[in-house]
């Protein structure tokens, strides 16, 4: 008696068990919030002149499709431009700005600028709460015509302050993409 | 119920000694016979408690005691390889009574036989175990570092906390872990993921290498590891113990302690319960940030075991919350080539016991009903019910305030009914035979907010086996079995659809497409798999007491559904992971001997194997893909056929009374057959000695000292060329490169101080890694990023009561 009992409380509790799992129901989408898919940088001439945008634009995010890379045009010699970093998540609809949260955050952040060619000097124009470089704003000054790299890297937890070189600052990367450019 | 069983024997002596005064003249006489095949038992000694009368069993089992008076009476037999048992008996007049002993001293439960009674599970295959007393010794460790004790065992890490086992080179899903008869379900697919086991809460271990046990799956190509409980004594008795670890490397420890209460008629209950809290771990020359563990244990059972029938409950919880060494965490590939080029960790930050991101938290719950029955003549059937819940969180280093919102959320529940039979009433042959039932659930919550590394599942399992042992003589013991699964699994996925199209899936899988919704596609795969094992092997024994065994094991595996589904970054190993939806079974072929000789001073073991490997599922770096956060090594799975071959040597020798020697090597070898190279992630060759000096009269004092060289594995695939943009060229990413071989030295000493009633204490030094030792080691997924544990000294209090 009591064998069957304990069999078919084991029984029943199996079943109960069995019988409460889900059912077949379709899972939510996610699209991912903190994905920077756009880098739009813009370059201002400071005397006036023709803007030039540079941008990468990766809409699958790590899927694989590459970057998309575009300059807008050719930038003037020896020239002093005005520099701004928008960041955008555009797999959501409306895009979402990410720049803000680099913002809200800026003493883990910092973009570096490393340049070959034509371009005499980069420098920061912003600063984080404890006067250590951010990056969202800087200077461009072209040297003499010819051709030019600018590597755009952003960086995430970097040690701060750093030498300025991203070997000093380490941190995760969050965005690098390297832009030919052509002074003329 | 001391004063019970006193009060009945000062009766009996009573009743009996008034009784003389009776009329006293009456024969008991009967057969004894095995419980089992009825065999007559000679030998067997009955008594009447409480008299002068006994008697001996004849050849032919018969027995007879003239002289009894009327009334009650309580006969006691016993035999030499029997459980004693003791039978009430009303005497009226002559009386006939058979008595069936039981002698199948593994069912005994008898305290005093612990340790020598843990039976092989398999009659041919290589096996060995691991005893009470040295998994006591790595109570604060893991049941991967325990395992290494035996040759042919080693590990796959990700730091010193998360240690997946390894068999012969393989691990993950082709290592099986059952926890006291329940087959652990904690998404063992991942190269992260440890098992969710609190070593202190197995009575022993024993490991099978390669797939010859078919009771628990068939699936096991590396092995299986059976964890069980203790054997709890079918007598009144309350004990227990605790231990107390003291860890200088991570400057924490932890205490275990359990109780149990039994009682003569069968029922027990223990208690058990575990904690252990460890900060940074140390390297000899820095801290290894973030590297802190939390582990809480706990299991409660209880049941009524009987010779006849019985049945048990259990329920078990495991929560551990792991830090991951912060060096450990990259961005892209030039962040990955500057960790392998700088030579220490980036983030060196000052001892904390914080465990910070990225961490790892998981809980597994099990629940376990058992029953079973015994039938005379004839087997012991078994029925079984058990219930696991195992839920992860894996927090990253994330922008904005989600650094309490896990990257990785991820519920696994699992049903499974399983029911057995094992026919063992014949003396020739015996029968097992097996069904299970299995229903799996995942779930991978949204709320992350990132892409589901692993989907939304259903899976659904059914197995059945067939072991069969023929005993041809005294000499030869052969075996076979069969085992057939069934698995499905019924899988919600999206895709981007990018993806989708670049892994060519539009060309095939185009009708399991659920819905478009532009840059995402849902996905309903399923798929089902049928899988066969078999095994056949003999064990011999030679005239000079040395044994070969040789057993044969093919083996199937369905993939895993990291095998099937992974997709996209990450973070973790800085690398984009790709499963593929075409992936299918894989197969294996093994062939194991064992030879073992033992002569008076000393013997050895020789193991070695061949497995042949059709389809082997494998992950490897096969390019480079670029996003916005700069190139990614992308890691396929892609399936081969791979050969692995290898030898495990153990010997240990008695120098003197005092001095004793074991020795240990291990060797694995795999190739990739199709492309004619080296499997990823075998483990290097290595050689352990050890020179234990013991003397018993000085309070069972013992001190040893051990050596391991761990040879440079000389066989890596090669490392991959990337683009690195940092760079603006392409370099050679050393993924692959094996650190150098070492050499680590470890000194372990114990005493033990009785006390009264029955109490002990037990102290225990360790120390690992005693020369501080700069180190790194090929399985260790950290190696790129920083060395591994410097010098470890753990102190062990153990008291037994």
């Amino acid at each position: 008696m009591k064998t069957i009992k304990i069999l078919s409380l084991l029984m029943f509790v199996a079943v109960t068990f069995t019988a409460c799992s889900d059912d077949d129901e379709t899972p939510e989408e996610i699209n991912e919030e903190e994905t920077i898919t756009t880098m739009t940088v813009t370059l201002v001439p400071d005397g006036g002149g023709a803007t030039i945008i540079l941008q990468s634009q990766d809409l699958d995010g790590d899927g694989p499709n590459a970057p998309d890379v575009t300059v807008s045009g050719n930038l003037a010699a020896n020239t002093a431009y005005s520099g701004s970093v928008v960041l955008l998540n555009e797999t959501e609809t409306p895009a979402e700005n990410i720049t803000e949260e680099v913002e809200e955050e800026s003493d883990e952040h910092q973009f570096f600028y490393v340049t070959t060619g034509s371009i005499a000097s980069v420098t920061y124009d912003d600063t984080d709460a404890d006067g250590n470089p951010v990056g969202l704003e800087f200077t461009l000054t072209t040297a003499d015509a010819g051709s030019a790299t600018m590597a755009v890297t952003l960086r995430h937890q970097p040690k701060k302050p750093n030498d300025g070189t991203l070997a000093d600052a380490g941190g995760e990367t969050d965005i690098t993409q390297t832009f030919n450019l052509t002074v003329e | 119920m001391h004063i019970k069983t006193l009060i009945s024997a000062v009766l009996c002596v009573f009743v009996s000694y008034c009784s003389t005064a009776q009329d006293c003249t009456y024969t008991l006489h009967g057969t004894i016979n095995d419980y089992h095949n009825k065999t007559a038992l000679s030998g067997a000694t009955v008594i009447i408690a409480g008299s002068r009368l006994s008697t001996i069993s004849d050849v032919d089992g018969t027995y007879k005691i003239q002289g009894l008076c009327k009334g009650n009476i309580e006969l006691e037999v016993s035999h030499p390889e029997c459980t004693s048992l003791i039978i009430p008996l009303q005497i009226d007049g002559d009386t006939v009574f058979d008595i069936k002993l039981e002698h199948h001293l593994e069912e005994l439960d008898e305290v005093k036989v612990v340790g020598s009674i843990i039976q092989d599970k398999t009659n041919s295959a290589q096996e060995k175990t691991l005893k009470l007393n040295t998994l006591e010794s790595f109570s604060v460790g893991n049941l991967g570092d325990a395992l290494k004790e035996l040759s042919g065992v080693s590990s796959l890490n990700t730091g010193a906390n998360i240690v997946k086992p390894a068999i012969h080179g393989l691990n993950g899903s082709r290592v099986l872990i059952l926890n006291d008869g329940v087959r652990m379900q904690d998404m063992e697919w991942g190269a992260e993921h440890a098992p969710n086991i609190d070593i202190n809460s197995a009575g022993s271990i024993s490991v099978i290498k390669g797939a010859s046990a078919l009771q628990y799956g068939g699936d096991a190509i590396g092995g299986t590891i059976v964890m069980e409980q203790e054997k709890i004594p079918m007598k009144d008795t309350l004990y227990g113990k605790t231990l107390l670890n003291g860890v200088s490397n991570g400057r924490g420890g932890n205490v275990v302690s359990e109780l149990t209460k039994a009682y003569k008629s069968g029922w027990f209950v223990k208690g058990q319960g575990a904690y252990k809290r460890m900060g940074d771990h140390e390297a000899p020359d820095y801290v290894l940030s973030n590297t802190g563990v939390k582990e809480l244990a706990a299991s409660l059972q209880f049941g009524k075991h009987q010779f006849t029938w019985g049945w048990d409950a259990r329920y078990s919880y495991f929560n551990t919350e792991i830090a991951i060494l912060r060096s450990s965490h990259i961005g892209n590939v030039d962040d990955l080539i500057r960790s392998i080029n700088s030579g220490e960790p980036l983030i060196i930050n000052p001892f904390t016991y914080d465990l910070q991101n990225p961490r790892q938290k998981v809980t597994h719950h099990l629940g376990k009903l058992k029953f079973y029955k015994r039938f005379e003549g004839v087997g012991k059937w078994n029925l079984q019910y058990d219930f696991q819940s195992n839920r992860r969180f894996e927090y990253d280093i994330r922008r904005g305030d989600r650094d309490n919102t896990p990257s990785i959320d991820l519920e696994l529940t699992t049903h499974t009914l399983s029911t057995d039979f094992l026919w063992d009433a014949n003396n020739k042959w015996q029968l097992h035979a097996g069904v299970l039932g299995r229903y799996q659930d995942n779930f991978a919550n949204p709320d992350t907010g990132v892409r589901r590394l692993i989907p939304d599942y259903q899976k659904f399992d059914i197995g059945s086996f067939l072991i069969g042992q023929y005993r041809v003589n005294d000499r030869l013991l052969l075996d076979s079995g069969i085992r057939y699964d069934f698995s499905k699994i019924d899988a919600k996925k999206y895709y981007r659809t990018s993806r989708w199209e670049e892994r060519g899936y539009d060309d095939e899988y185009q009708d399991l497409v659920v819905e478009d919704l532009g840059t995402q596609l849902l996905v309903n795969p399923v798929f089902d798999y049928h899988n066969i094992s078999t095994t056949v092997g003999g064990k011999y024994r030679f005239k000079d007491y040395s044994e070969l065994k040789i057993n044969y094991a093919l083996a199937q595996r369905a993939p895993n559904p990291s095998e099937l589904f992974s997709d996209g970054l990450h973070h973790s190993a800085s690398r984009i992971e790709l499963g593929d939806l075409r992936i299918k079974s894989e197969t294996s072929h093994k062939i194991a001997a064992s030879y073992e000789k033992d002569f008076k001073k000393w013997g050895f073991i020789l193991e070695p194997f061949a497995n042949w490997i059709q389809d082997f599922i494998l992950l490897e770096p096969t390019g480079v893909e670029y996003t916005i956060r700069g190139a990614f090594p992308v890691w396929e799975y892609r399936q081969t056929d791979a050969r692995l071959l290898g030898v495990d040597l153990s010997a240990s020798a008695n120098w003197t009374d005092h001095w004793k020697t074991d020795h240990k090597f291990s060797l694995v070898k795999g190739k990739d057959l199709d492309n004619d190279g080296a499997l990823i992630n075998i483990p290097a060759a290595n050689f352990r000695n050890k020179l234990i000096f013991s003397m018993p009269q000085w309070n069972n004092f013992e001190a040893s000292l051990e050596s391991q060289y761990v040879f440079r594995q000389n066989e890596a695939p090669d490392n991959i060329m990337v683009y690195s943009p940092e760079q603006q060229q392409d370099v050679l990413l050393e993924i692959n490169t094996p650190p150098d071989a070492y050499h680590l030295l470890a000194f372990g000493s114990k005493m033990e101080f009785p006390f009264k009633n029955r109490t002990k204490l037990t102290t225990s030094l360790t120390v690992n890694n005693l020369l501080n030792t700069n180190y790194r080691d090929y399985l260790n997924r950290q190696r790129f990023f920083a060395n591994d544990l410097g010098r470890n000294i753990i102190l062990q209090l153990k008291f037994n009561y």
